[in-house]
This record gives structure tokens, C-alpha cells and sequence, in this order.
């Protein structure tokens, strides 16, 4: 029987996760079993502590108010309006309500029936995922969740072996082909001109028929079993195997296995009647086998020029990609980054310092500052270095500065010609201020620190994230004990780094709102960088810093290790560490999409499920911001 | 037994369909608003006359404690030989459209099955209860048993008494607008019932502002 109103609902359900991800004739069972509740403003529909319902809900029109009730007083976690679902509690666990669930305006919702949602999804892991998401978005503090684990799956790492045989394989996309009326001759002739071990034959459609190879010129022709004069199809291996485009290594490796097949043909929906779009070998297997983080710091090991380091670094980017595409932990993928941007510096200092003809006059130590400081530049970002240089004697000074000077000059410009943005700051080790010797260095610091003042904030926040790639490692490891002796003596530092770190506010302004920019060329975007990553960065400097810890600079590996020192607030630091993983990720892949930065994030562009995610990350944000707060005693100085 | 009533006599044996209709009314009891099974309904027909149009479909939805399930829904299309071109256009059902069609006597017969004793709802409701009236004077039986609700005169009454105004004629496109109702659906017998479920949800919670609605204050009969 036609029943209106469920086509209605699934008219509704079927822009909104997680139904979008749902097949319709899913979708469509589910509507036709979904509740229509009427809610007059304050209506509640649960209240916590209330024993869960048989169905969660999705708002179809006005609003739900989601509160948390405390000993003293009742908090608003959230408002949920159209598309949003609430009241997911018993698709997780057996529990009862943590929140109450309250109309904020006259409003309807959806209830839909757990037991049919669970049959219908099955285990769609899409789906999963976005529930579990959700939830945990809406529970009060996702990180006191024992479950924040299966949560945060994405962002934590793992060692996984079977990640390197997920990349796409990469095919060769114009194959030697000949039509099926060819002789044999006429194939061999073609394949003998291009070199190519293998020839698709092809019908008048472009569609593959069967492929010849060597062996079987060898097998067939050679041996004089079959006429030279023939026609193609006597030899051809047919029917072809086949398959689509975007298979990983492991597919391919798979298929042919158990094809027994050294050649897949790639056609446009993956059977043998559509069109030949490119072909896959054995050696094509082999070689995207290779293309993995080995191969890149081998070859930027090997470079002889910036130019060549310049493609290996790309090939790096595209590497990048597939392991986000993929949802590789991004633990893992800096990590691999890190490491490749690393070798990067050291190769052009190498090839730096052979241009110098003459061996450098002194010791020294090449510092990378900011976010690869911190071993969290992923996309190519502006570079931020710094040189230090052994003391020398006074008379030997000028000269040692300006042979380092010179040096830094070649590194920076190699550094710029691979794709790293001067900065614009000017703070890069070929400028006079930011290369100097250990006791130049030492007395700066030491300035910073006891003077506090903005402009010093600013340049130590950069400074205290630095990370030694290239030279000496004692100079470096002296000039962080110095800082940190410094450091003792001040405390007044914290006070105005705490100040700094809280000075971007929560980057939600009334429950759902995106704080955007307001005017500029980023007009109505999001920073995400200043209003998300930043704060974290911040605060986790400035906690690491006051225990007195060196040595780590990244900013999740910070803050896990403030989890380790505070039991007391472990939830809080590794939510924020996870937070940050999560966020850092979600930049980059809006950079890769962009291709630009990834740091000013244009709001409609993103999906319902992304704003969820973003959302998310931000409480643990809020959180920090007035643990600093306490523990650095802002009130008294704001 | 459905054989006799094409001989007109004086005493029909009232069907089975219908005495189970009746015999429900029986057994029902005074219930609150929230223990009431409401069914809004409305109809779609060749035109305004009660004895010379026809009915082409009919759409219900049940409402229990402000809540509608979506597989508890009433709606059915019916054969008719009258057909008249030029509403049409208002309710989209051809003559001979693709729509699975019914008599009107199995329409009227799960009908009665699906409203029960329930509260009938609509918007205007009497024109709409007078149509399936004459389909059961067409049957040689008596009229629907149901007590009735009229959102059009509900709506009036919950308007402040000096906006109120006796003469105005609210039609569900006017209550659409004022009560912020969406119109998608607007002219098919289900989409119209479901608006105006939503607009009687919305009319009740304004006239029970002082917590102490009953159901007789809402009937009309």
C-alpha cells in the first residue's frame, strides 16, 4: 500500500547522516517505521537517569535542548535542531540516560526504532562510526568515557603492517592495444617499437578482449605452433581478468594470485564490457610495493640537486593523500612526514655546505622552530629555522657568523626553491638575529624570559617548540638547560604564557556558532589554526614547560605525557591530545582538498558529519582553557 | 449476504463490517487527551457537492499522546465514475493514473476498521464526514458513530478573544502560515491529514495553556 508520509520521512532521513550513508531501500524500510512526535516547548523526552527508550530521535523541526544536571545546577550541553540526532545512549550501551532531553521550542521529532535501524545497517562500519562519533559528542565529557578508545580509533596509532599494501597502485593509464582483426605480426611489430612486454586486444568498442605477452609470442609463434600471419585472437590469453580503477596493492596482489595472472586489465566499471582504460602488471605491483617511505628517504638521501629533492618531496605529498584517504593513524602519518621533511633539511644542508667549498669553521646546530619544530607540518608550510654556532674566539667571530650566514642563505633558498614559504616573519636561520652562538643564544633567551614583554612571548612560543635536524646535539641540549634554568627563576613567564595560550576564546560562540573571521580577504571562515590548534599549542607548551620537561616537542606526544605526570587529569589531557591529532588532520586534508594551507576552512563546504567532528574536538578546548586559568591564576590579572 | 442490497428492501440486514463498527462503540470509556486514539483524516473529491461528488481518496493518520507512527497510517484511492477534469489540477489523480485503485466500498469498508471508536479530527471535518456519510446512505446504512473535531473551529477558539472573528473562514493554507506549518504535500488526502495533525498538535498546545484541557472541550459533538 502507498503510504505518503513515509516517503515523506524518507525524504528527510536521506539527507542526513547517518541514513545518508544508507542504502534507500534501507532508508525506506526505516521511515516507514519511524514515530512523529509532537513536543510542545518544554516538553521533555527524557530525562537522565530515566531507563533508555526502544527508539533515539532525530529532530525534524525546532529544537532539543540536551542538559546535564549536576548536585547544584542543570548545564546545557547542546541544542540539537533539523538533522540532528540525540538520545543515542541505548544504541551504545544498556545504561540509562546521562542527559535530559527537553524541547527548547515547539518542535517534532523522528523516534526511530532501534531494533529495525540495528537490521537494517547491519554493521556498516560508516554508520558505526558516525553514531559512536555522535554520541560521544554529546555525552558531557567524551574523555571520561571508557569507550573513548573504540572513539578515537582514527587518531590513534597503531602498527599496522598491512597499511603499506592500502595504497592505491598506480596503473598505466594508456596501454598498448590493437583491434582484434590484427595479425600477430602487426601486434608483435607494435609491441617490439614501444618495448612493451604486452598487448591488450581490443574490440571496436574499446572494450578488452584478450592480452598477448611475450611468452606467448615465445610459445606460440616462436615454437612454430601458430602462423605469424595469423590473426590475434589464435594466441590471445582470453577472456581478459579484469578490474576497476582506485584498487589498492593488496587487491591487485589478490587478484592476480588468484587469477593466476600477471596482467589486470583496468576497465571503466571493473568488468570485461566497458571500456579499456589502462593496464595493471605484475611489475607495476611490484613498483607501487616500493613506493613507500623507505623508497623516499633512500632517494632524498641520494638527491644530487634541490630540483631532485624537489619532485622526491612531492611524491611525498602524494603519499600524504592516500595515507588520509586511507584513515591511517595520523600518529603514524607525522611521524612519517616528520621524518621525510627532516631528511629533506639534511640533504639540502649537505648539498648546502658542499657549496661552501670550505668545512664550516665551527661546530654548529640547525634548528627547525614552529610546526615542523614540533614535528607536526604535514602540508608544506612556511619555514622557521635557526643556527646555532659553537663560541669562538672573539676575533674569529665575524668571519665564523658570516660562513654560517652564508651557508643558511643556501639552505633557505633551497628550502624555499622545494616548496617551503619563507617566512615571512623573517625568522630563518640566514637572518643575522636568528643565527648566532651558544652564549648569543643563551643571553636571548635568558632576555625573553626575564623581560617578559608581547613581542618576546611571541618569539619564545616559536623558539620553545624547536627541534635539532641537523649538527651538534650537545649545543642544543646546553642551550635547553639554560632555558630551563632561566625558566625557575620566572615564573611570571607562565602567567603570561597561560595568558596567551587562553587568549583566543572557545572557537564556538552560542552553542552551534563557528566563530568566523570578520573582515580581510578570509572573511566568514574559520581559522582553524588560530582558533582551534593554536590554543592547544599553546597550553601544551606552557604545562610542559612549568613541569620542567625538554625534549618534547610535539604537541599530542605533550600532552600525553602530562597525562602520564597527572593522573588526576588524565581523561582531560588525552582528550585534548586526541583533539589535536584530530584537528591537525581534518587541516590537512582541508588543505589537500584546497590545496593551500588548510588554515581558514569555509563552513558550507563542510558536511553535516565534519561540523560533528570539528565540534567535537572543541570541548576539550574549553576545558584546557580553564584548567590554565586556575592553575596560572589568569583571574587575578585579567 | 452483499448480494441483497441491490434489491431495495425495507428491512437490510446490516453487514458484518458495519456491526463490528458499532459494537466497538460499545466498550469505550471516557478517556484523558493523552489516552485518546485521535485519527485525523482527510479526503480528496471531485468537487464541493455532498450528494453529486464523489470521492477519490481518503488519507488517515492516528495520533496517540502527540506521536504518529508511520506505519500506522490510513490511505487508499478509490474507482469512481465520476470524474470531473476540472479539479484535477488541485488534487492530481488521474481517472486512469498508475495509482492502485479501490471501490468505494472496500475503501469504506477498511475504513471503518482502521478509525475504530477513535476521535475523528480533520479541518472542516463536516464536509469531509458528510462524504463518507452519503457513502454509507449509498450502503443503506446509518451515519458515522465518531465523535468529531474541527481544527478550523478549534483554531478560532484559540485564538485571543479579540482577534477572534466569527465570520472569517480559516482555511488549512491560513493555518499553514499562522501556525508556521510546512505546506509540502498540500491537496493529497495523507499529506493534508498530516498537516493537519500537526496544526491540531499545535492548536491544542496553545489552548491548553493553563494546563487544564479536556477532551469535551474539543468536540464538536
Amino acid at each position: 500500500m502507498k503510504n505518503s508520509i513515509a516517503e515523506r520521512v524518507f525524504d528527510f532521513l536521506k539527507e542526513y547522516p547517518p541514513f545518508n550513508l544508507l542504502p534507500k531501500n534501507k532508508i525506506l524500510k526505516i521511515a516507514t517505521e519511524v514515530k512523529i512526535i509532537y513536543l510542545e516547548k518544554g516538553k521533555v523526552i527524557f530525562n537522565g537517569d530515566d531507563t533508555i527508550h526502544n527508539h533515539f530521535y532525530m529532530v525534524r523541526n525546532g529544537g532539543i535542548s540536551l542538559h546535564k544536571n549536576t548536585k547544584d545546577n542543570k548545564i546545557l550541553i547542546d541544542i540539537c535542531d533539523g538533522g540532528d540526532i540525540f538520545g543515542l545512549r541505548p544504541l551504545i550501551s544498556k545504561e540509562n540516560y546521562l542527559l535530559d532531553a527537553i524541547a527548547n521550542e515547539e518542535s517534532i521529532v523522528y523516534g526511530i526504532p532501534i531494533a529495525i535501524f540495528e537490521a537494517e545497517i547491519e554493521n556498516n562500519a560508516k554508520v558505526n562510526k558516525y553514531l559512536i562519533t555522535s554520541f560521544a559528542s554529546k555525552s558531557f565529557d567524551p574523555y571520561t568515557n571508557e569507550q573513548s578508545n573504540n572513539i578515537f580509533t582514527d587518531y590513534i596509532a597503531k602498527d599496522n603492517l598491512a597499511s603499506t599494501n592500502l595504497h592505491a597502485v598506480n596503473y598505466t593509464k594508456k596501454p598498448l592495444k590493437c583491434s582484434i582483426k590484427s595479425t600477430i605480426k602487426e601486434a608483435a611489430i607494435k609491441m617490439s617499437r614501444k618495448k612493451i612486454g604486452c598487448i591488450v586486444v581490443v574490440d571496436t568498442n574499446a572494450n578488452p578482449k584478450g592480452i598477448i605477452t611475450n611468452s606467448d609470442i615465445k610459445n606460440k609463434i616462436a615454437t612454430g605452433i601458430v602462423s605469424i600471419d595469423a590473426n590475434v585472437t589464435e594466441i590471445m590469453s582470453s577472456p581478459v581478468i579484469t578490474y576497476t580503477k582506485n584498487l589498492t596493492v593488496l587487491d591487485a596482489q589478490l587478484h592476480m594470485i588468484k587469477n593466476k595472472v600477471g596482467h589486470l586489465c583496468i576497465t571503466e566499471d571493473g568488468t570485461s564490457n566497458s571500456k579499456l582504460i589502462g593496464i595493471l602488471t605484475n611489475h607495476d605491483v611490484l613498483a607501487s610495493l616500493g613506493n613507500n617511505p623507505t623508497v623516499i628517504l633512500k632517494e632524498i638521501q641520494r638527491a644530487k640537486r634541490t630540483r631532485e629533492i624537489r619532485k622526491i618531496r612531492n611524491k611525498a605529498n602524494l603519499l600524504l593523500k592516500s595515507y588520509l584517504e586511507q584513515n591511517i593513524p595520523l600518529a603514524h602519518i607525522s611521524k612519517i612526514i616528520s621524518e621525510i621533511n627532516d631528511s629533506v633539511t639534511i640533504r639540502v644542508i649537505e648539498l648546502s655546505l658542499k657549496k661552501m667549498n670550505i668545512a664550516p669553521p665551527a661546530k654548529f646546530s640547525w634548528l627547525a622552530l614552529g610546526s615542523q619544530g614540533r614535528k607536526e607540518q604535514l602540508l608544506y608550510t612556511d619555514q622557521d629555522n635557526a643556527l646555532i654556532f659553537e663560541d669562538v674566539a672573539e676575533n674569529k667571530y665575524e668571519e665564523t657568523k658570516q660562513y654560517f650566514l652564508k651557508m643558511a642563505g643556501y639552505v633557505t633558498k633551497s628550502l624555499h626553491k622545494i616548496g617551503y614559504e619563507y617566512c615571512p616573519a623573517e625568522m630563518m636561520a640566514s637572518n643575522p638575529k636568528w643565527c648566532l652562538s651558544l652564549s648569543e643564544w643563551k643571553n636571548q633567551f635568558n632576555d625573553w624570559i626575564i623581560n617578559v614583554n608581547d613581542e618576546g612571548i611571541l618569539l619564545s612560543s616559536i623558539f620553545f617548540d624547536y627541534n635539532r635536524v641537523y649538527g651538534d646535539f650537545l649545543m642544543a641540549k646546553e642551550l635547553s638547560e639554560s632555558i630551563f634554568k632561566s625558566l625557575n627563576k620566572r615564573d611570571l613567564l607562565f602567567t603570561f604564557l597561560a595568558k596567551e595560550a587562553i587568549a583566543s576564546p572557545s572557537p564556538l560562540s552560542f552553542f552551534k556558532q563557528f566563530l568566523v573571521e570578520n573582515n580581510g580577504e578570509q572573511k566568514d571562515t574559520f581559522n582553524i589554526k588560530r582558533r582551534a590548534l593554536m590554543p592547544l599549542i599553546n597550553a601544551a607548551r606552557l604545562l610542559i614547560l612549568s613541569k620542567n620537561i625538554s625534549g618534547i616537542s610535539n604537541t599530542a606526544q605533550r600532552f600525553e605525557r602530562l597525562a602520564e605526570l597527572e593522573p588526576q587529569n588524565k581523561e582531560l589531557f588525552q582528550s585534548c591530545a586526541y583533539a589535536f591529532k584530530a584537528l591537525l588532520k581534518f587541516k590537512t586534508k582541508q588543505g589537500i582538498l584546497h590545496n593551500n594551507s588548510g588554515t581558514f576552512i569555509q563552513l558550507e563546504s563542510l558536511t553535516k558529519e565534519e561540523k560533528l567532528k570539528l565540534k567535537r574536538c572543541f570541548k576539550p578546548i574549553r576545558e584546557i582553557q580553564e584548567v590554565l586559568s586556575v592553575r596560572f591564576n589568569l583571574s587575578n590579572i585579567r | 449476504m452483499k448480494f441483497h442490497w441491490f434489491f431495495k428492501k425495507n428491512k437490510q440486514p446490516i453487514p458484518n463490517y458495519y456491526k463490528e463498527y458499532q459494537k466497538s462503540f460499545l466498550k469505550t470509556n471516557k478517556l484523558s487527551i493523552s489516552n485518546t486514539r485521535f485519527v485525523v483524516f482527510d479526503t480528496e473529491t471531485t468537487g464541493f457537492s455532498v450528494k453529486k461528488d464523489r470521492v477519490l481518496s481518503i488519507g488517515a493518520i492516528t495520533l496517540i499522546n502527540t506521536t504518529i507512527k508511520v506505519n500506522d497510517t490510513f490511505e487508499v484511492f478509490v474507482k469512481q465514475a465520476v470524474f470531473k477534469a476540472e479539479t484535477v489540477p488541485i488534487h492530481g489523480i488521474l481517472k486512469d493514473g498508475s495509482i492502485e485503485k479501490i471501490t468505494e466500498l472496500d475503501a469504506l469498508k477498511q475504513f471503518l476498521k482502521y478509525i475504530d471508536t477513535a476521535v475523528l479530527v480533520g479541518h472542516h471535518i463536516g464536509f469531509d464526514v458528510n462524504m463518507i456519510n452519503e457513502i454509507l446512505k449509498r450502503n443503506n446504512l446509518p451515519k458515522l458513530l465518531n465523535k468529531t473535531v474541527d481544527t478550523g473551529y478549534l483554531y478560532k477558539k484559540s485564538k485571543h478573544s479579540i482577534y477572534q472573528n466569527e465570520e472569517k473562514h480559516y482555511t488549512l493554507d491560513n493555518l499553514c502560515d499562522e501556525l508556521n506549518i510546512s505546506k509540502s504535500d498540500r491537496h493529497t488526502a495523507t499529506g493534508d491529514a498530516y498537516i493537519t495533525a500537526i496544526a491540531f498538535l499545535k492548536i491544542m498546545t496553545r489552548l491548553n495553556k493553563n494546563n487544564d484541557l479536556q477532551l469535551r472541550d474539543l468536540l464538536m459533538n
